[in-house]
């Protein structure tokens, strides 16, 4: 895939792979363009974490240290962008921890409340239609306010799965790599976090 | 757990929903699958429910990203520079 660096291993099809030689042979345009390609999911990711935008950046400005640092051993079993971001995540993990405010929301949110369906299990209570909302410029600016809001409220471990997989759109292999967690561990932390940022979204739009 | 009364009877509306992201993530082991999309072409609500989670993870991607100042590109290659200073 990058025959002009041929002692350097990436994974299969990462479209990164070019920009280590590049960066572990000097060139200082390699780090701008990495740089400009994941600072700015890095810096959501890291807001995650800690209190303040400005600790955010000290954050992600760690992680980029720990990069370099690392370059020379990085051996390519990941995708960089999964290194990457799992070297933030640690970093954003012991920087700053939230668990005041993990603890404000209960892990086991339900999908749906059971007293919306009737004893054999059908809706009592349906879903007022709102999805179509998604195509008005204007309401859906309001509801991207209100899934940043819900989903930095999140529990801390869907925070992070939510985050990766749907704002920063990894691909769950990915995510499962980054965070270090098995396949059927992500899905019941992605459903979770989904359904209720879902649930917040409905309070708001989806009134009678 | 609930998968072996699926193999067994249709989707019920409370299952259905739980069923919403292993359905997304392409996890549902084909006759689950089918089971479920049966429900779906029957039940305009959890048709609306799937919608509604769609939705969702619309407004979650279209999130926007800062971009880079030339300031902040000017600390990059700075910091580029110096860990090239100290690696060599």
């Amino acid at each position: 895939m990058t025959p002009r660096y041929p002692t350097l291993q990436t994974a299969d099809h990462d479209p990164d792979g070019p920009l280590l030689g590049r960066l572990r042979s000097g060139d200082e345009q390699a780090f701008v363009t990495l740089v400009q390609r994941y600072r700015p999911s890095m810096l959501r990711i890291a807001s995650g974490y800690v209190p303040s935008q400005a600790v955010a950046e000290e954050v992600v400005q760690d992680a980029w240290v720990g990069f370099l640092r690392g370059l020379s051993r990085f051996e390519g079993r990941s995708s960089v962008r999964t290194w990457l971001f799992r070297i933030l995540v640690n970093r954003a993990r012991s920087a700053g921890v939230r668990e005041r405010r993990t603890l404000a929301v209960s892990d086991l949110t339900v999908t749906v409340d059971s007293a919306r369906f009737d004893a054999t299990g059908h809706w009592l209570v349906p879903p007022e239609p709102w999805s179509d909302l998604v195509d008005d410029r204007i309401a859906a600016q309001r509801m991207a306010g209100l899934v940043r809001t819900a989903i930095a409220d999140l529990p801390a471990r869907q925070r992070e799965v939510v985050t990766l997989r749907d704002i920063e759109g990894l691909s769950s292999e990915e995510v499962c790599g980054v965070l270090e967690i098995t396949d059927a561990n992500l899905r019941v932390l992605l459903h979770r976090g989904r359904s209720r940022v879902r649930q917040l979204l409905e309070s708001e739009f989806g009134r009678a | 757990m609930r998968l072996h009364v699926l193999a067994r009877r249709d989707v019920v509306c409370q299952q259905a929903v739980e069923l919403v992201t292993d359905y997304l993530e392409g996890a549902l082991p084909r006759a689950a699958r089918r089971r479920f999309e049966r429900h779906l072409a029957g039940c305009p609500h959890c048709t609306e429910y799937l919608a509604q989670i769609r939705a969702t993870i619309a407004v979650a991607g279209r999130i926007s990203p800062a971009d880079l100042t030339a300031e902040m590109r000017a600390d990059f290659i700075d910091l580029y520079r110096r860990w090239q200073r100290d690696d060599s």
